[in-house]
């Protein structure tokens, strides 16, 4: 009886220092094809970003190219449910925010809610907000822009405020 | 050589620090993007961003006039941040190598050779992360002064000197952002340092801190796991059993230390006292190590108490519950084999947060996984997990741009079909209208060049109207006519004609300001009519070219990008096989381990339970108590 006390004893003390020359193997075959992985990560990266010019070039020239971009004031609370944009009265995009979302916008990242094309000239951008205050009470606003497109890409940035925030509404700026 | 508990330690403190900056005052919208990518966890998209973003930076005539100039230092930083978490080792840390070596001030050069520290370390090159933290001078930020001396302490341990660390850590034991983490390591140091009493000293008063926080909660389980394992080992059992009973019952280390707990009674010979624990283990989980350990111990326990009966009955129901175990083994074993575990790993919804390899054991249908909580939740498989999930990903990207190339050259096909039987008509049509253009531009020039003349050199009769001109040609026709004849009438209608040349020219003089004024008033029209024109002439070029490369040139990149995705997803497909295979030998590999210690649980069973029931029989048999 006192063997198995031993055997169990050193089952426990050697729970989690467990080396053998097959988990060095192993090891050294994981670290083999994690440079190989690193690797590839680069390249498909590279790739990415050429055909991400491509796909601007192709589908978004300069000449035409129209970006939203969509961000939370600093320190906004409001539980943004989602955000519909139109251009000219067509709507453009409708889209609704996970948890994870939100927050990346609470810590002051920017979403590309909506790139397009539209003709050089005047027009006009429709933003309409839903979501939910702090103190529970849905939270609905909607505004107008007016903006012209100029020949160079146009890109426009929508910071969203609720009602307490010291500069509440909608409110629209041009990069 | 490192312990994993060490790592563990370290990990979760850098893990902490990593974490991406929030973002001063936007000023560039891409690199907001990037950071929203990298806030939800998406380093691919947020590193693809970035990478576009700073390259054009780099690109611009005036870079200090482009918008991220504004944010360019944290954009360097938070590049080489993406890189490690997208577990990019190897290319991590090369723009912050760039601030370090550029001409910037002492206080930018520090933040980033801390960073730079960081990285190294992380890149598990924990020469080069000394060498990098021997690069700060004078004064540091106050936000990352203890973060930077931590990092030292543990660069410190890495390489094995201790006693430096322990100097550092000691400096750390106030910071409240450290709590627990510089106790526990300080605790560490001084064991490797030899300084054992004082080491068990420090991982006591560690395993004591009060804190609501779980990161806390944990490291404070840890060094009393730790401390208690040393007492143990040191046959100091009441101390080491203080120790265990300070592990949360709930925790990642409660089964251990239950475990545990029961040895040290055990070890002083008190049974009785080590039925507790391990009458609480043997309820739990039944996958788990410690657990089944618990099933032969309870038994063993009791049979020291000469509770024959009862160890023969709770033999019988471990040698059953490992029975049943192997057969979860063999079963886990089969289902990895067919690929099954793979395909658990891959499950979207479990891949939604930072505990999923924890919820993989609460999933229906994955018995595969049951038994690999542990091993799924160590460092090297972690890494491989992580690069077979990567490489998943990087599949599923490269198969939707294969799909997006023949969108693309059906959408060229589709606007050069459009385009290029209408432009040899607009072109024909434009060539005339240039040439008017020309044609009338250039007479304009010339107006303009004549009104220029006549502010120096007036001379009225250019500025007549047409119905003067007319008349003064028609009186000049008459006067030559009248040169001929003779006569009174004549010499009457020559005065008339005088007269009328006279009231003319009178005019032509009189009114020659007002008429210059006017001039210049039509020209200065006619000039804002020409810049109309020409803003429509610059718009049809630039939408006939616009026609034109909507369609033409992109042939090439196409074709090679193509190509590069073709051969990429044959890179990413076999790197995929491989590192499922790496992963399915491994957790194999474990369950053979398991298996093998069921198997030798199961030979330990079944002769304590025939032994149990012998000594029952007896004790029965001289009328003790069975």
């Amino acid at each position: 009886m006192r063997r198995h006390f031993l055997v169990v004893m050193s089952a426990l003390l050697c729970l989690c220092a467990r080396t053998s020359p097959a988990d060095e193997s192993a090891r050294a075959q994981m670290k083999g094809l994690d440079e190989q992985v690193q690797e590839v990560k680069s390249d498909v990266l590279s790739i990415a970003a050429e055909l991400n010019q491509l796909q601007e070039k192709l589908l978004y020239p300069s000449d035409t190219h129209l970006a939203v971009f969509v961000s939370l004031a600093k320190g906004e609370t409001l539980r943004l449910d989602a955000v519909q944009i139109q251009i000219d009265g067509k709507l453009a995009t409708h889209y609704i925010y996970s948890f994870k979302e939100l927050e990346a916008l609470r810590r002051g990242g920017v979403q590309r809610i909506y790139s397009g094309n539209v003709a050089t000239g005047a027009h006009e951008i429709q933003v309409s907000v839903t979501g939910k205050l702090a103190n529970g009470k849905d939270y609905s606003q909607t505004e107008h822009f007016p903006f012209t497109k100029e020949i160079k890409p146009k890109l426009i940035g929508v910071m969203l405020a609720g009602p307490d925030a010291p500069q509440p509404g909608i409110h629209l700026g041009d990069w | 050589m490192r312990r994993p508990w060490q790592w563990l330690s370290m990990g979760v403190a850098l893990a902490a620090a990593a974490a991406p900056s929030p973002a001063a005052e936007l000023r560039d919208l891409y690199f907001g993007e990037a950071l929203y990518q990298a806030y939800q966890g998406q380093y691919f998209d947020a590193l693809e961003r970035l990478d576009a973003e700073l390259a054009q930076h780099q690109r611009v005539d005036e870079p200090q006039l482009d918008s991220l100039q504004y944010h360019i230092r944290q954009a360097d930083f938070s590049v080489g941040d993406f890189e490690l978490r997208y577990r990019m080792h190897l290319r991590a840390g090369r723009a912050v190598k760039a601030v370090l070596d550029a001409d910037v001030e002492q206080p930018v050069k520090n933040e980033a050779a801390y960073r730079l520290a960081r990285i190294e370390f992380q890149k598990d090159q924990p020469q080069d992360a000394l060498q990098a933290l021997e690069r700060i001078q004078g004064a540091v930020p106050d936000n990352i002064k203890d973060d930077l001396e931590f990092l030292r302490a543990n660069v410190y341990l890495a390489l094995g000197r201790p006693a430096d660390a322990v100097e550092v850590l000691k400096r750390l034991q106030g910071a409240e952002s450290l709590k627990g983490f510089a106790a526990y390591n300080l605790g560490i140091a001084l064991l490797q340092a030899n300084h054992t009493p004082e080491g068990l000293r420090q991982l006591e008063k560690a395993g004591q801190i009060e804190s609501r926080d779980t990161a806390v909660a944990a490291i404070r389980d840890k060094s009393n796991m730790v401390l208690g394992s040393v007492m143990l080992r040191s046959e100091d059992y009441a101390h080491a059993r203080l120790a265990f009973d300070r592990v949360r019952l709930e925790g990642p280390y409660s089964n251990r230390a239950l475990l545990s707990t029961g040895w040290a009674d055990a070890s002083t010979h008190d049974y009785q006292k080590s039925l507790v624990p391990w009458g609480m283990l043997i309820g739990r989980d039944s996958t788990d190590a410690a657990v089944q350990e618990a099933k032969l111990a309870l038994p063993f326990a009791y049979s020291k108490l000469r509770v024959y009966g009862r160890a023969a009955s709770l033999y019988s129901q471990a040698l059953d519950s490992f029975g049943k175990e192997l057969e979860k083994v063999d079963a886990s074993t089969r289902s990895i084999r067919a690929g099954n575990f793979l395909k658990a790993l891959v499950r979207e919804e479990i891949n939604q947060d930072n505990v999923w390899v924890v919820r993989l054991r609460t999933l229906p249908d994955t018995p595969e996984t049951f038994y690999l909580t542990e091993l799924m939740a160590s460092n090297d498989f972690q890494t491989a997990l992580h690069n077979y999930l990567d490489l998943e990903d990087l599949h599923r990207r490269l198969l939707a741009w294969q799909g997006s190339f023949d969108a693309f050259q059906d959408l060229i096909r589709l606007r050069r079909a459009n385009y290029e039987p209408l432009l040899p008509e607009v072109d024909a049509h434009f060539k005339e209208l240039d040439a008017q253009m020309r044609m009338r531009l250039e007479q304009r020039d010339l107006l303009q060049k004549r009104l220029q003349d006549l502010l120096t050199a007036p001379r009225p009769p250019l500025l007549a109207t047409a119905d003067e001109r007319v008349a003064l040609e028609r009186l000049r026709k008459i006067e030559t006519a009248l040169k001929h004849e003779s006569g009174a009438e004549c010499a009457a209608q020559q005065m008339q004609v005088q007269h009328l040349q006279g009231v003319l020219t009178w005019r032509l003089y009189t009114e020659y300001p007002e008429r210059l004024t006017q001039a210049h008033e039509d020209l200065h029209e006619l000039n804002e009519d020409v810049q109309v024109l020409h803003a429509q002439y610059t718009a049809f070029v630039r939408a006939r070219q616009a026609a034109v490369h909507s369609y033409a040139g992109y042939d090439q990149s196409i074709q090679r990008l193509r190509s590069r995705v073709a051969a990429a997803l044959a890179r990413v497909d076999t790197l995929l096989a491989r590192q499922g295979q790496v992963i399915e030998a491994v957790a194999i590999d474990e369950l053979n381990t398991r298996r093998q210690r069921l198997e030798a649980y199961q030979v330990q069973a079944r002769y304590a339970v025939a032994d149990s029931y012998d000594r029952a029989l007896k004790e029965h048999g001289s009328g003790g108590t069975p």
